[in-house]
């Protein structure tokens, strides 16, 4: 033994369970559809882990969440999310509504209250009243209801950006005329693309690709969704929602 | 201030220094100064060095300039690219730029490049590392071609192709498998923009343009933004307001223009023939 | 908690067509509690440059007057006004000076610079805390609303701006980020320089 005198004294080993993995999502509920949206690079430190992780997830056919983070626990979480809502479908032979799923993210995440998830989730979709709806978590539970969020990496950059172009912030409108309470989809894509390429200039950990889900409302039109570039898409339901992807090219540097 | 000068005595000011200590005692962390992520190489080729950088500043994982110039001019046919605490590099070309200059004058010859890394390694082993500039430094002059990296502590090397930054693993992949003696200026060239390109893409503390310089015994090309694969695309739409958005509770005019007018108070102007 | 927030404030400047502006906020703290909702960071240098000095209060005041003695030397001795690109070096040599003992201080300036034909350039500039110099075409920003500042910024500029479309799209930058930072605000002051006037105007902003 090279050490024999450190034998006995006391010794101290320690394992950081977590990492931090970049990226940024953003989501922005409309009238009667809603938006959710993230950048496709994984990183840590100054290396670029993948360009293309999904960091978006189709839940039900209107509801989507998007998890950014600690990539580990995010993917575990999406997957343990989408166990819970399959028993849900056996159990009732229905999807679970929007405003339930939220819930029970929430307690999802409580009961890991002293050793979370290191995620930050945000669920977007249709409401059972035909309301866009988003919902925003922070990695032990705590959610509320809004209509427009941004988190990750770049949240500082983008947030106060949405606060002025979605809720009009510090706009005063036009004489005679009130500030509009919701903007039309192909408004809101517009500030979610731009939004991400300019935290794509400042921020080194946002670029490589964007990925937006759209979800409409039965009954809604397409909104001027069919003039933006690689819309897929994905489900319709019986009723009539429907669900959109795009993706986009973000700057790879 | 002793001297009332707008020219302060040389070398560094360290009277803040007890107040910035006692601050740090009292458990505010002091702020680390701005550091650069980067990606700069040098390679020799047939006939002279080429230098490579690429234009990213940052603090933290924040882009601060998009475009910045990383490759410093020392002397007309030595230059030196800067990687590290983004003021030291700045600063310390500086220096030993204007010292190249006033020892040209004195010997009334062109200086040499182990010159300027003696005088760079110097200055920065007297700094014990804290002065925290990563350089590589390259030039033509009576010996030929020469090709140096300084670490901030003041260790050197002189090797014919080098990298330096975060971006250093990226662009020395490309050097060991591309670089080959006595290369031609072209090929030698795109072997540098590939360096870059593979830290700019590769290393998230690099990015933007590519910056290279060219250094042959009579001539030296200073190319700036050889390379933009980095142009941020149009907006999706115009963010202009409309005059009247932003409300304010008060305005001052502080006029620029001079104005004189001349008012004739009764009578006849006075006579000045 | 670093000493660059300890009293809080932030300033951003702005290139547009032929003019130039710079905003702060007008906060003083002392770590979360607010002191003053008047404490002016920018100050003029001469008729055409602006200089912002958000960070350590206490080094607002000192650089502020260390930079009118520096800058009237300047003019007794070389007999003409300073300008834009050489007083940024001078701010940037100050503070290298004190490489090992710094001002908590991250300048911000903003001015229009003579040009040969006797018209006016923009000029915009900022440094770190050390004197790094950041020359930017578009915009700079600095102090605890920097990150929300570049976001903003980012997404609201565009070339080439009137003076009077400038003022808005500055002042909607300032007053949306400083609202998300807890540790600028209280009042919004912006100031836009063009050939013949400067026109300074304070904003109606939250004051939470």
């Amino acid at each position: 033994m090279p050490d024999m005198v450190s034998i006995g004294q006391p010794q101290q080993r320690q394992f950081n369970p977590y990492s931090e993995n970049g990226g940024t999502i953003l989501a922005i509920a409309g009238a009667n559809f809603s938006v959710i949206a993230g950048d496709t690079r994984q990183s840590e430190g100054y290396n670029i882990q993948t360009r293309y992780a999904p960091k978006v997830f189709r839940l039900t056919d209107k509801a989507v969440l998007a998890v950014n983070g600690f990539a580990a626990d995010g993917s575990m979480f999406v997957k343990k999310v989408k166990q819970r809502l399959e028993w849900y479908r056996h159990a009732h032979a229905k999807d679970m509504p929007l405003r339930a799923i939220a819930r029970l993210i929430q307690t999802m995440l409580y009961s890991r209250r002293f050793f979370p998830y290191y995620v930050y989730n945000i669920l977007g979709g249709i409401e059972e009243d035909g309301s866009g709806a988003v919902y925003s978590f922070d990695p032990v539970g705590s959610y509320e209801r809004e209509s427009c969020r941004a988190a990750g990496a770049a949240q500082s950059l983008v947030q106060p950006f949405l606060d002025n172009q979605i809720y009009f912030k510090n706009q005063r409108p036009p004489p005679g005329t009130s500030n509009p309470t919701h903007l039309p989809l192909h408004e809101v894509l517009s500030l979610v693309i731009d939004s991400f390429t300019s935290a794509t200039e400042r921020h080194i950990e946002v670029g490589d690709g964007l990925e937006i889900f759209v979800v409409l409302a039965k009954g809604s039109t397409t909104q001027g969704l069919e003039n933006f570039a690689n819309v897929q898409e994905m489900t319709q339901t019986r009723e009539g929602e429907r669900m959109f992807n795009i993706r986009r090219n973000l700057k790879r540097d | 201030m002793a001297t009332a000068s707008v020219y302060s005595s040389p070398g560094f000011d360290f009277s803040n220094q007890i107040r910035n200590n006692f601050l740090a005692e009292k458990g505010l962390p002091l702020p680390k100064a701005t550091s650069t992520g980067t990606t700069i190489v040098g390679c020799l080729f047939e006939g002279g060095i080429i230098l490579g950088a690429d234009t990213r500043a940052t603090e933290g994982p924040i882009v601060a300039d998009k475009n910045c110039e990383k490759i410093h001019y020392i002397t007309e046919s030595i230059r030196c690219c800067g990687a590290g605490t983004a003021a030291d590099t700045e600063f310390v070309t500086n220096l030993i730029s204007s010292n190249m200059e006033m020892h040209a004058l004195t010997h009334g010859r062109k200086p040499r490049v182990v010159t300027a890394m003696t005088m760079l390694k110097q200055y920065l082993f007297r700094y014990q590392g804290h002065v925290g500039a990563a350089l590589v430094l390259g030039g033509v002059d009576s010996t030929g071609p020469n090709l140096f990296t300084i670490h901030p502590h003041g260790s050197t090397d002189k090797l014919p192709y080098v990298t330096m930054g975060s971006g250093s693993l990226a662009a020395m992949a490309v050097f060991e498998s591309g670089w080959k003696t006595k290369m031609s200026r072209e090929d030698a060239l795109q072997l540098v923009k590939d360096a870059i390109a593979a830290g700019i893409f590769n290393d998230l503390g690099s990015g933007s343009n590519i910056d290279a310089c060219i250094i042959t015994p009579n001539h030296t090309e200073m190319l700036r933004n050889v390379e933009m694969p980095n142009e941020r695309e149009t907006k999706e739409k115009s963010y202009k307001f409309r005059r009247g958005t932003t409300e304010w509770k008060s305005e001052s005019i502080r006029k620029l223009i001079v104005s004189e007018e001349i008012t004739p108070i009764g009578g006849d102007a006075m006579d000045t023939s | 908690m670093s000493i660059m927030q300890y009293n809080g404030g932030s300033v951003i400047a702005m290139v547009g067509k032929d003019c130039v502006a710079i905003a702060s906020d007008l906060r003083l703290g002392n770590q979360a509690l607010g002191i003053s909702s008047n404490f002016q960071k920018i100050f003029s240098v001469t008729d055409r440059i602006y200089l912002g000095l958000p960070g350590l209060a206490t080094d607002v005041t000192t650089l502020r007057e260390l930079f009118r003695y520096r800058v009237n030397m300047y003019t007794i001795k070389e007999e003409r006004e300073i300008q834009p690109e050489t007083f940024a070096h001078l701010v940037s040599s100050t503070l290298y000076e004190h490489r090992f003992g710094p001002y908590f201080i991250e300048p911000v300036m903003a001015g229009l610079s003579k040009t040969p034909s006797g018209s006016f350039k923009p000029f915009i500039a900022a440094t770190d805390l050390i004197g790094c110099l950041n020359f930017a075409k578009d915009f700079v920003v600095a102090g605890t609303a920097s990150e929300k500042l570049y976001g903003v910024a980012e997404g609201l500029w565009e070339s080439d701006l009137e003076p009077e479309d400038l003022f808005e799209t500055i002042s909607q930058t300032m007053l949306n980020a400083v609202d998300r930072d807890a540790y600028s605000g209280w009042g919004v002051v912006v100031h836009v320089i063009t050939k013949d006037k400067v026109v300074t105007r304070t904003l109606k902003g939250r004051m939470d």
